[in-house]
């Protein structure tokens, strides 16, 4: 209970500042709403009211503020405007909609659990390839002085450049190539999950000291032995924090890659909803893809747990 | 196919000459340390440009380098506007916006047990969200402009420091916090002279992660709309056309902005923390 008393007060907190909000972000449209409803707005004009500032309106017509938390395709949706949003792409599409898995047998493009398995559908394939070869380049890298020497300096750098920006690239060239959908979006997942991984393992790989391995010489053991014995086992604890930011990585990578083909998935939903100016979808579709992000390195978490206390380390 | 042959015959050769360098006597001198890497660079352009013009790859699916480089140079001033508007004037006006907010709540937070323990874990959590998906809603409130690009790096930014220097202002031994009490140091003076140079390292690590974020912010927030100037609306429009080369010249421009980002960052960390063990030789 200690432990959860301050967190609950900093999340009812922000949703405070958050329906607080709602106000002067929404004033503009609530009025115009009012004043064609017949309602008496100060000042009456349109151009006064648009030179006036939005705290300066939610101050002169502060009796009118009702209509903030309920608008349709408010500038900024109330939490349960958004949450009813959510409740109805989720559980209410799915269940009573025409085109949902209760009535049609699969599952209704209309919602956000589609377009969620969508996205985390590429970002699992995605983050299992990235993490398979960067852990495969790791320990190319430990083992071959030439591979260290060439390759790592490039590995740190590609860490600085923002390469989600290849991501609309990649999937127009896939494209181009035949390779389009779940392939292209989970390359580029690949590609983001790749990097964190080398720089972790390999740190892990040499995280072992010269005690360690010279015990190992004397025991005679082979190359082979020393990996598996050794390296591999002190590695976990360093491959799994750089896969909670490799898995991090790539869903923002599965997201942006849905952004230029608008064939489903959160990043899909976001731009629709930016373009028709449906934020609730945008609000929707973000908190999706935040549980999303929060259960994958939840259960990296937990496996994390689970293996590092089979191996003895102490947690 | 001579190409071809060529190429691989280049690869092959580039590949024994750094393994012979790695392995040989100078292999721990400066100069080896970094011509090793720069051939494998040069090598991997080489191989690249041998294999599109031996292949006859279509321009459509991979430029050659060589042609990149023609582009970029043919293109400077609208390369430049594009980094003036995307890096300069979004994401850094937005980075520095987003450390500054994030270190005065920091300071604030830091005087309250209950608050830090509350806003540690939702910050932790924050930062591991998507918040790129922010970008739609906050283009929709500021405009097509920049301060829309700069208030998606502030939203990006800003969690990643606050946990960062939080944790860096605990990040004192008890002996050291008692020293300056017997010293009588006010908060402030034992917040100017101890607690804040130690948890430097922290607050660098944090700008670091962040400078990378903030061009991952600023470019994607212009996938949802821009005015017809920016790399990341470049990219796009570019890819309509299908002008892969201006693509390509577009992510080198982001390559070295974010590498020249990281470096000024490296270089100031090492003035600043030079007392720290990473920074010692």
């Amino acid at each position: 209970m200690t432990r959860w008393l301050p967190i609950l007060t900093v999340v009812a907190a922000i949703l405070a500042i958050w329906y607080v909000a709602c106000v002067p972000m929404n004033i503009k449209e609530v009025l115009t709403q009012q004043e064609r409803a017949g309602v008496e707005v100060f000042p009456p004009s349109a151009k006064e009211r648009r030179d006036l500032g939005r705290l300066g309106l939610v101050a002169s017509n502060f009796s009118l503020i009702g209509p903030s938390w309920s608008m349709e395709r408010a500038r900024l949706p109330a939490p349960h405007q958004v949450a009813s949003e959510l409740w109805k792409s989720t559980w209410d599409e799915e269940v009573n909609g025409r085109r949902g898995i209760v009535r049609s047998g699969s599952l209704s493009n209309r919602s956000l659990i589609y377009h969620g398995g969508v996205t985390l559908g590429a970002t699992m394939v995605g983050f299992l390839i990235g993490s398979l070869l960067g852990v495969l380049l790791a320990v190319g890298i430990v083992y071959n002085r030439a591979m260290d020497m060439s390759v790592m300096p490039w590995a740190i750098i590609s860490q600085t450049i923002p390469i989600v920006a290849l991501a609309p690239m990649i999937i127009v060239v896939l494209y181009s190539v035949g390779l389009s959908g779940l392939i292209a979006k989970a390359v580029i997942s690949a590609y983001l999950s790749f990097f964190p991984v080398v720089v972790g393992m390999v740190k892990g790989l040499r995280a072992p000291d010269q005690m360690q391995l010279d015990l190992l010489k004397t025991y005679n053991a082979s190359d082979n032995q020393q990996l598996f014995r050794l390296r591999l086992p002190s590695s976990v604890p360093y491959l799994f924090t750089s896969l909670k930011i490799g898995i991090a990585a790539s869903l923002v990578g599965a997201i942006v890659g849905e952004l230029p083909v608008q064939r489903g998935g959160l990043g899909a939903r976001m731009l629709g909803g930016s373009y028709y100016g449906q934020t609730e979808q945008i609000w929707a579709a973000l908190f999706v893809a935040a549980v999303l992000a929060a259960g994958l390195v939840w259960l990296i978490g937990w496996i994390e747990r689970r293996t590092l206390s089979r191996m003895g380390v102490v947690a | 196919m001579m190409l071809v042959l060529l190429a691989f015959a280049i690869w092959v050769a580039a590949w024994a000459l750094n393994a012979w360098l790695a392995n040989g006597r100078l292999a721990g001198s400066q100069a080896v340390r970094i011509a090793v890497p720069l051939i494998f660079g040069g090598t991997i352009l080489l191989v690249w440009e041998l294999l599109v013009r031996g292949l006859e790859i279509d321009l459509v699916i991979l430029p050659p380098p060589s042609l990149v480089a023609q582009t970029f140079a043919a293109n400077l001033s609208t390369l430049w506007a594009d980094f003036v508007q995307t890096i300069l004037k979004g994401a850094l006006s937005g980075y520095v916006i987003g450390c500054l907010i994030a270190f005065t709540i920091a300071i604030v937070v830091d005087r309250s047990d209950f608050l830090r323990r509350g806003l540690l874990p939702v910050g932790n959590f924050m930062a591991a969200l998507p918040i790129v998906g922010t970008a739609p809603i906050l283009v929709m409130w500021f405009g097509f402009d920049w301060q829309s690009k700069a208030a998606v790096v502030v939203v990006m930014v800003f969690f990643p420091m606050l946990v960062n220097i939080v944790a860096g202002l605990a990040d004192t031994t008890a002996m050291q916090r008692d020293l300056m009490r017997t010293y009588s140091a006010s908060y402030w003076q034992s917040l100017f002279s101890l607690r804040l140079p130690a948890a430097m390292p922290f607050i660098f690590n944090g700008l670091k992660v962040s400078a990378t974020l903030a061009l991952i912010g600023a470019i994607v927030a212009e996938f949802f709309g821009s005015p017809t100037v920016g790399l990341g609306f470049r990219i796009n429009a570019s890819l309509g056309q299908l002008a892969l080369d201006m693509v390509w010249a577009v992510i080198v421009v982001a390559a070295l902005a974010g590498s020249a980002f990281y470096g000024v960052l490296t270089l100031i960390e090492r003035r600043v923390t030079y007392w720290h063990p990473s920074q010692r030789n």
